[in-house]
């Protein structure tokens, strides 16, 4: 595993962080207070987690008067991510339990 | 089908199936069987016909697609839009006889190669990427 897979698997690891990152990904850029309002800690907690999310480069900061908004940036997923080797594996594993289908199946 | 490698990119699988087209083509096409290789699904052979594939994952996230049928030829061709987390793409089934059996191929295409396809593209492959992150995990340690 290269460094830089390395440290996202290491990032992504705490349910806490990839629950921040996922709900970034899903709903777009959102405040701490936002983020912090759904995520079951405290904000300084929440803090804590964006600020690694940030240096592994998995989302960023803007500021805006006296808020902070993140979002995610997906790119930094590329190492991890190929989109057409996802969907092959996806279409592999599905053929696999087509044919077991096909053995249990009347002729 | 082709599409210019530069502009989509496309997922090509191919198997060889010791079973006639005809058998192939019912798992294909009736939502008892499609449930048991594919995902649930309200699935009718019709061109035309709008449906749903539904997965209840492991993890906390369930897969939803949105299908719609583009053409249907039984026992060669099955074609519909299979739309996720804002990716549309096609996948199209072929089904050939071959001597030994049948050969089946699936193509998954029209994923744009630009840069907010790529943005989207990475959305589609999240719930993948999340159940391959905690199996990695599960072995690490």
């Amino acid at each position: 595993m290269t460094d830089a897979q390395d440290a996202l698997f290491r990032t992504l690891a705490d349910p806490t962080r990839r629950g921040l990152f996922e709900r970034l990904c899903r709903e777009g850029e959102k405040t701490v207070g936002a983020l912090t309002a759904q995520a079951g800690v405290s904000q300084p907690v929440v803090s804590k987690h964006l600020g690694i999310l940030k240096q592994a480069g998995l989302v960023r900061d803007r500021h805006e008067g006296r808020q902070t908004h993140y979002s995610a940036q997906l790119g930094a997923l590329s190492p991890l991510i190929d989109w057409t080797s996802q969907m092959a594996g996806f279409w592999q594993s599905r053929f696999d339990d087509l044919e077991d289908l096909l053995k249990r199946m009347d002729p | 089908m082709t599409h210019p490698a530069a502009e989509t990119r496309s997922v090509i699988v191919e198997r060889e199936i010791a079973y006639p087209a005809e058998k192939i083509w019912r798992a294909l096409t009736q939502p008892l069987l499609i449930e048991e290789w594919l995902m649930k699904n309200d699935f009718k052979p019709v061109e035309g016909h709008k449906f749903k594939l539904r997965r209840d994952s492991q993890a906390d996230i369930g897969v939803i697609v949105d299908c719609e049928i583009l053409s249907v030829k039984p026992n060669r061709t099955l074609s519909y839009k299979w739309s996720a987390y804002g990716v549309e793409t096609i996948v199209t089934f072929t089904i050939t006889p071959t001597t030994a059996g049948t050969h089946l191929r699936v193509e998954q295409s029209g994923f744009q190669s630009d840069q907010r396809r790529a943005y989207n593209g990475a959305r589609a492959s999240w719930p993948q990427f999340l159940a391959a992150l905690e199996k990695l995990l599960a072995r690490v340690n």
